[in-house]
């Protein structure tokens, strides 16, 4: 028997789906869950990911309304439009989870994510972290004299942009809060 | 009306509020306040099995025979642990089913306790939601609860885990009705405009097809009766997946035969070649589709499913339908009269003389003999001696067995068939012949069986000499794993690497050490009578049927290609498969 020449992934629907899954564009997406805060609903919620093999880019989730009990997990994946559109009829289909919002296709949305910077340094590069983060409107909330704590909010990127700067100044670690977006207008 | 009562007494009060007349179990440490309930009333059955396995693929029986929920009791742990197999085959398959599991007190919960498991998080994703009750209160609301998701949309199983605590505690009893069912509201109604663009699609179809799945006998007896008045009313073809059998009857002249990797040659082809397929409640599995991409290239396909997931999942639909099958073959039937029952009938009389050529082919054709029992002419004989009974029941293991069962037995009424399709759990026919016959005391419940599968969970015997229930098992005992060997010889060079089965029992010293009668058959020529002294035992019979030992089951299509390209039994052989099938299962 000849050798088997199958690539990793390409029967990622099913035993017999012999296409090349990299033949359709992957795009990002950014999807809201309304879910009922219960127990091991945040499970539920990644356990469909990791079983069925989709991605997770980050994760926000945190109850929002107290008195209903509810919490909003904000998910950002990336899939081909086939996947997207799998990923979103599967959270429909947890119990718990009352409503799924992709905020790429339903219109404009603002995104934010918080960040903290570690940056330790003397001197000169002591004086640019701190300006540097004068100029991205960072605050910041610890200070030794060897050390800051910047807190920086803002889009993915200018979080990414602020950390590429950190880097040669002494950034010693980031936490990251993952993103948090709401759709734009009246509309809830 | 609310009452205080203990945890205990609210599952079984819970329980017979739900109309629930048995349970399927096995006792222990965690669920005997439980036990002890229902030792104190009469109102429940309980069947004790003799592993938890066997109480799920039971209870599983149970509910695929009746259309009711079935229901499973067992402890924690390794009581849970054991249920996990046949929850997981109930999700696969869409069978409701309410799991009570035990769990050690609340304030043990996490400390390793003797007997102790995350039951939540290991059924997590093989039920279709669980719970576990921390507070007595929430009991009664939660089992409610349960019953509702078990049975409501697409079923399935769910799993409720109630520490031992709050069973021995008390609380406010709530009936049924008085239990929220949240938001949790499945669409059952389909979208008006795309039943029309699928009547629209029905009434210009030269080569049209209908396949139809499990999701139709799961909607119930209506949209069996609506497929059935929608079939020969269009005078459209129709096939079946395994799971979907017996909606359509075997013996109504639209039907092709089962479809799929082991279906009919004239089945797989017209789905091949058809340009409208109408998808009835089923999801496009990999059993049924082969190669993606080259699956029927050439035709429009509607997809009327209840759960929206199964839709666009491997198979582009272009007219999805989101809905319950009843609603939405009542609204399509509906309107395809009212704009006065339109087919294209010159493109239906040329599709069906195609189909006819297709038959022609005769693919369930075998090489007879006299000499030895072939398991094809084993099924053909059941077929001929049972057929006349409306109240036949057959059950399946998985392998071979399973589809020459498929392919020979006709079933000409929906719930009369109980098979592990999507899992392709052996060992589940046994089981779920009890739980049949517990729900049909008197009708002729037969297990068409494998060596192999049967003896996975032979421990049942023992449930069902002690409930005596006749339940038939009929062991087509090739001595081999035969499916297993069946792919050895197709793409492993034939290296049978552990495919036969050593150390068999001696089934007719098995059957009467636990009370049962035990028939072996060798010939062909005694196997009318035998099966007739089957079926004329008033008990349970072990038959060991003795058939070829290196039969193939065919037709089929070979792993990794499309519908046009099945094996039919002639050329078999070894290397018929590429290998680039060779990796799919």
């Amino acid at each position: 028997m000849p050798p088997l020449n199958i690539q990793k992934g390409t029967s990622r629907h099913s035993a017999y789906d012999l296409r090349d899954p990299n033949i359709e564009a992957v795009e990002r997406h950014t999807l809201a869950v309304l879910v009922d805060n219960e127990a091991g609903v945040l499970a539920r919620v990644i356990g469909l990911f990791s079983g069925r093999g989709y991605n997770i880019d980050s994760l926000t989730v945190a109850e929002v309304d107290h008195e209903g009990h509810t919490s909003r997990i904000t998910i950002v994946t990336t899939g081909t439009p086939a996947v997207i559109d799998q990923i979103k009829a599967q959270l429909g289909r947890i119990v718990p989870v009352h409503e799924v919002h992709d905020l790429t296709v339903e219109g404009p949305s603002v995104e934010r994510e918080l960040a903290l910077f570690k940056v330790s340094g003397t001197g000169d590069k002591r004086v640019e972290a701190l300006r540097l983060a004068d100029i991205f409107r960072a605050n910041v909330v610890d200070s030794t004299l060897e050390s800051f704590i910047f807190e920086i909010t803002g889009t993915p990127q200018k979080v990414d942009a602020f950390a590429e700067l950190m880097q040669p100044l002494g950034l010693v670690e980031i936490a990251r809060t993952g993103i948090a977006a709401l759709a734009r207008g009246g509309a809830g | 009306m609310t009452q205080a009562m203990t945890g205990a007494k609210m599952v079984v009060q819970a329980l017979k509020d739900q109309g629930v007349d048995v349970i399927f179990g096995y006792p222990g440490g965690a669920v005997l306040p439980i036990y002890d309930e229902i030792f104190q009333q009469n109102d429940i059955r309980h069947i004790l099995v003799r592993h938890e396995q066997g109480a799920v693929h039971a209870a599983e029986g149970y509910a695929r025979s009746t259309g009711k929920p079935g229901v499973v009791l067992v402890t924690s742990g390794p009581g849970a642990t054991n249920a996990v197999t046949g929850i997981t085959d109930a999700l696969m398959d869409s069978i409701p089913l309410v799991v009570l599991t035990g769990q050690v007190p609340t304030f043990m919960v996490g400390n390793d306790a003797f007997q102790e498991a995350d039951t939540v998080g290991i059924t997590r994703p093989c039920t279709k939601h669980n719970w576990l009750v921390k507070e007595t209160d929430r009991l009664a609301e939660t089992i409610h609860q349960g019953f509702h998701v078990a049975t409501s949309g697409r079923p399935g199983p769910v799993l409720i885990d109630i520490p031992k605590d709050v069973q021995f505690a008390t609380g406010t009893y709530i009936e049924p009705r008085e239990a929220t069912t949240k938001h949790y509201k499945p669409k059952v109604k389909g979208d008006r405009e795309m039943i029309e663009r699928l009547v629209e699609a029905m009434e210009s179809a030269e080569r049209p097809i209908f396949y139809t799945g499990g999701g139709v006998i799961n909607s119930g007896d209506a949209a069996t009766q609506l497929l059935r008045e929608l079939v020969d009313a269009t005078g459209f073809p129709i096939t079946s997946t395994l799971m979907g059998l017996g909606a359509y009857p075997a013996s109504g002249e639209h039907w092709l035969g089962m479809l799929g990797m082991h279906g009919l040659y004239e089945a797989n082809l017209a789905m091949h070649d058809c340009d409208l397929m109408i998808n009835i409640g089923a999801r496009f599995d990999d059993r049924i589709t082969g190669r993606v991409a080259d699956f029927s290239p050439n035709s429009v396909k509607a997809h009327i499913d209840i759960d929206p997931s199964s839709i666009n999942k491997t198979i582009r639909a272009e007219i999805p339908i989101v809905g319950d099958v009843a609603h939405v073959l009542e609204d399509a039937l509906r309107i395809w009269k009212s704009r006065g029952r339109k087919t294209n009938k010159e493109g239906l009389m040329k599709w069906w003389a195609q189909i006819e050529a297709w038959k022609t082919v005769e693919c369930l054709k075998y090489k007879g003999s006299d000499k030895v029992i072939k398991p094809q002419y084993a099924v053909q004989r059941l077929e001929a001696l049972t057929k006349h009974r409306a109240d036949r029941f057959i059950c399946t293991e998985v392998g071979q067995h399973q589809m020459w069962a498929a392919q020979y037995l006709g079933f000409d009424a929906p719930n009369h068939w109980m098979t592990s399709g999507g899992l392709g759990t052996m060992g589940y026919g046994f089981p779920a012949s009890i739980g049949v016959q517990v729900a049909h005391p008197d009708a002729l419940v037969i297990n068409v069986a494998g060596e192999g599968s049967w003896l996975m969970n032979m421990q049942e015997m023992g449930t069902a000499s002690q409930y005596r229930l006749p339940v038939k098992q009929f062991i087509l005992n090739n001595e081999r794993l035969g499916m297993v060997r069946q792919w050895q010889t197709l793409l492993h060079g034939g290296r049978h690497s552990h495919s036969w089965s050593e150390a068999l029992p001696d089934f007719v010293k098995l059957a009467e050490s636990f009370g049962w009668k035990g028939i072996k058959c060798d010939d062909p020529a005694d196997l009318d009578d035998a099966i007739q002294e089957m079926l004329d035992y008033d008990g349970p019979v072990l038959f060991d049927c003795l058939v070829e030992k290196h039969e193939n089951c065919f037709p089929m299509i070979p792993s990794g290609e499309p519908h046009n390209k099945m094996l039919l039994g002639e050329d078999s052989g070894e290397g018929a498969i590429q290998a680039g099938g060779a990796v799919l299962v």
